[in-house]
């Protein structure tokens, strides 16, 4: 099984820790990971920005670059989910009306190594206790858990697999998949609804008594953790992948 | 970078207490609404009925329209077609003059607010009165509803007592009759809320006809089903002699059959209520009185062959989704510039005129809350990102940020360059905080700026051969 590792533009630039323990968890797994370096990002922005046209040539390139391989991986549910559910779209706009060959095989890392790995032990330790953030695009769109608004039997594969991590206590915010404000634009178009989002989002995680938020999708915790120290909250924030590769 | 709904909210929030209130009240609905979702094991499966019976009937409308129409002549219903909101309020005054009618009741219809019939029955010398509790306290505020279904649940109860004091002639007379007697509050909601009854009876009294919308109709039967809480549909219909109907001819549906699927669920997903506490089902006129029925299109029937926003008719006005939306419960119905708020109000405005109404399009965060919520499966958020797609072509992009999409464009088509700008990154770092924090960076406005590492991913695979 050949994984091509994608890294989505702003983790790369900005989270460069999550993709080293991304590549070293799946690496500690036997996995065969490759990380092609032309790619740059999945066009998310510019779509829910309302260019999407901005994001077809750049959905060509994704599908050319990562087709080659069984499962593309990223640790972000967010970008994931943008290939997963708009990519078919944006191809069939193209004038080449191209089958889009990666949408199906994209995966967060979160869903990847519950759902195709199955995962049943893990070698890390973090003995702290974590509040989880359900990223909406991990939960409504990639089925990360089960949306609070259906009836549906309860599931959360986040928690899952931090359960196999070693000291680790896990909680849950009230309201626990109610959006953070984060949503690309949104955050600085509606700056005023996204940080209200965003403070009382920090407030519930800080009164679960966590140590730490984390969440599969770096993008709403750079929102969150903006938000606190703007605010001098004192709550830390964590990406799963690095907790999950914790003591690597 | 901002829009009218954007500027609205923000002077909105600037009162933390009232945000507060009007979140968790809304929240606190949309709980209700949870724990009636999880007490029925089929939900899911009646979302799913709910929404192929309402696509059936959409795309079978012509046919289902003409059914409705022969079984309420047969009932001795009069029907009238009305193709907009001019030709629907030119009908029902004509019916109304034709009738003498002074003085009309009515009960809760957001299409007569989507007509702005009311202002158009005063301009003409009739007297409307609102019979809905919350519609009448801003009928007499001079308010527009905020939320569809609770439409006055922004209103404090001080500013309620203070408006029935100053306009019910007879405040006092109806205060003394009042059991128990002081001393209480006097803006004690029960004491107020009685105040309101023995006012509106007077109303109902006095009424020379009654108007109801409809929140079914029946093809099969030609029935008309309206659901209140308060019984004042009943009560709008019950004494005058003459009553009319506004119904978009969305509402249709087949049977008695599908009635079942929404009876068990419609109250649910919009209150959290096993059911509305009245549902009522007219059929024809009282005895000795007439009956009106008024189909109105006004924009409908083109949005049937609309592929993209076709969904938004299956609709059926429960308000559910502004219950869930974040960002409506955190900026209000007034922060909207088209009388519906929330996710089915800002593709119900851009589908009325998108020239006027794409300031809303801003409003979500693409959260897909209300996709999960919504109980004939309308695909809410997907529509609020094809209606952004639109803007550019409509002319109303936001510069800025068609700049930064450009701009981003550029950078990630061309990975040379994407990589030499991640090298140089954390450069940002170095500069003064009051410079990176300034005015024009909207990042900065609820965000500390965040650290760009010294390297990137990229740089890291290459320089470190991971």
């Amino acid at each position: 099984m050949r994984i091509g590792l994608f890294i989505p533009c702003y983790v790369d630039a900005l989270y460069p820790e999550v993709g080293v323990s991304t590549l070293r968890l799946l690496r500690s797994l036997g996995l065969d990971v490759d990380y092609p370096e032309r790619q740059t990002c999945c066009g998310q922005p510019m779509g829910n920005a309302g260019f999407e046209k901005k994001a077809v040539l750049l959905a060509k390139k994704f599908d050319e670059l990562f087709s080659p391989y069984d499962y593309v991986v990223a640790p972000s549910a967010s970008c994931a989910a943008y290939v997963r559910c708009f990519h078919p779209h944006l191809l069939g706009s193209h004038e080449a009306q191209k089958q889009c060959a990666t949408s199906e095989k994209t995966m967060d890392l979160v869903e990847f190594l519950h759902d195709v790995i199955k995962v049943k032990s893990l070698h890390a330790r973090f003995p702290h206790k974590v509040s989880i953030h359900n990223s909406c695009h991990g939960v409504r769109e990639l089925g990360l858990s089960s949306p609070s608004e259906r009836n549906i039997p309860k599931f959360n594969k986040i928690i899952d697999l931090l359960k196999l991590v070693d000291g680790i206590e896990i909680v849950e915010p009230e309201r626990p998949d109610e959006c953070c404000g984060f949503g690309g634009m949104f955050a600085v178009e509606e700056q005023a609804v996204s940080a209200r989002m965003g403070l009382e989002k920090v407030r519930r995680h800080i009164a679960t008594g966590a140590e730490y938020v984390t969440g599969p999708d770096s993008s709403c915790l750079m929102h969150m953790q903006g938000v606190a120290q703007k605010q001098g909250l004192d709550i830390k924030f964590i990406h799963v992948a690095q907790i999950l590769s914790a003591g690597l | 970078m901002s829009t009218k709904h954007s500027k609205a909210a923000e002077a909105y929030l600037q009162d933390d207490a009232v945000v507060t209130r009007h979140d968790q009240t809304f929240f606190g609905v949309r709980q209700k609404r949870d724990r009636m979702a999880q007490a029925l094991p089929e939900w899911e499966d009646l979302r799913e009925a709910a929404s192929q019976i309402k696509k059936h009937t959409e795309t079978h409308l012509a046919d289902y329209l003409e059914q409705f129409e022969q079984q309420t002549v047969k009932n001795g219903v009069h029907v009238h077609w009305a193709n907009d909101a001019e030709e629907y309020n030119r009908i029902v005054f004509d019916i109304l003059s034709s009738h003498q009618v002074k003085k009309v009741v009515k009960s809760k219809s957001m299409l007569t607010e989507e007509c702005h019939l009311n202002g158009h029955l005063e301009a003409k010398g009739i007297e409307v009165i609102e019979t809905d509790l919350g519609e009448r306290i801003l009928q007499m505020m001079k308010l527009a509803p905020s939320h569809i279904v609770m439409p006055a649940l922004h209103v404090h109860r001080e500013d309620i007592g203070d408006t029935f004091r100053r306009l019910i002639p007879d405040f006092d007379e109806i205060a003394k009759s009042y059991k128990p007697q002081d001393p209480h509050d006097p803006n004690d909601p029960t004491f107020l809320t009685y105040v309101a009854r023995m006012h509106l009876r007077q109303q109902f009294a006095k009424a020379d006809a009654g108007m109801t919308g409809a929140n079914f109709g029946i093809a099969e039967t030609g029935d008309v089903v309206v659901c209140t809480n308060e019984g004042n549909a009943d009560m709008s219909t019950s004494i005058p002699k003459l009553h009319i109907v506004s119904m978009g001819i969305e509402k249709l549906i087949p049977n008695y059959q599908a009635m079942g699927v929404f009876q068990r669920f419609v109250a649910r997903s919009g209150t959290g209520q096993e059911t509305t506490v009245y549902t009522s089902h007219f059929r024809g006129p009282r005895p000795g009185g007439e009956m009106h029925i008024v189909l109105v299109d006004n924009g409908r029937s083109e949005i049937i062959g609309n592929p993209e926003h076709w969904q938004t008719l299956k609709c059926m006005r429960c308000g559910a989704c502004m219950n869930t939306c974040p960002v409506y419960r955190r900026s209000a119905g007034y922060s909207y510039t088209y009388f519906i708020p929330g996710p089915i109000g800002v593709n119900l405005g851009m589908l009325r005129d998108p020239h006027k109404y794409y300031d809303n399009v801003s409003g979500c965060s693409l959260c897909c809350s209300c996709d999960n919520v919504c109980p004939v499966k309308v695909d809410l958020s997907t529509q609020v990102y094809r209606w952004r797609q639109e803007l550019d072509s409509l002319g109303h992009a936001d510069p800025m940020k068609k700049m930064m999409s450009n701009g981003m464009s550029f950078l990630f088509n061309h990975p040379a360059l994407y990589t030499t700008a991640l090298r140089l990154s954390h450069v940002v770092n170095w500069m003064p905080g009051a410079l990176v924090n300034m005015k024009l960076n909207p990042w900065a406005y609820g965000h500390e700026m965040m650290k760009f590492p010294k390297k990137s991913f990229h740089q890291i695979w290459k320089e470190e051969k991971l």
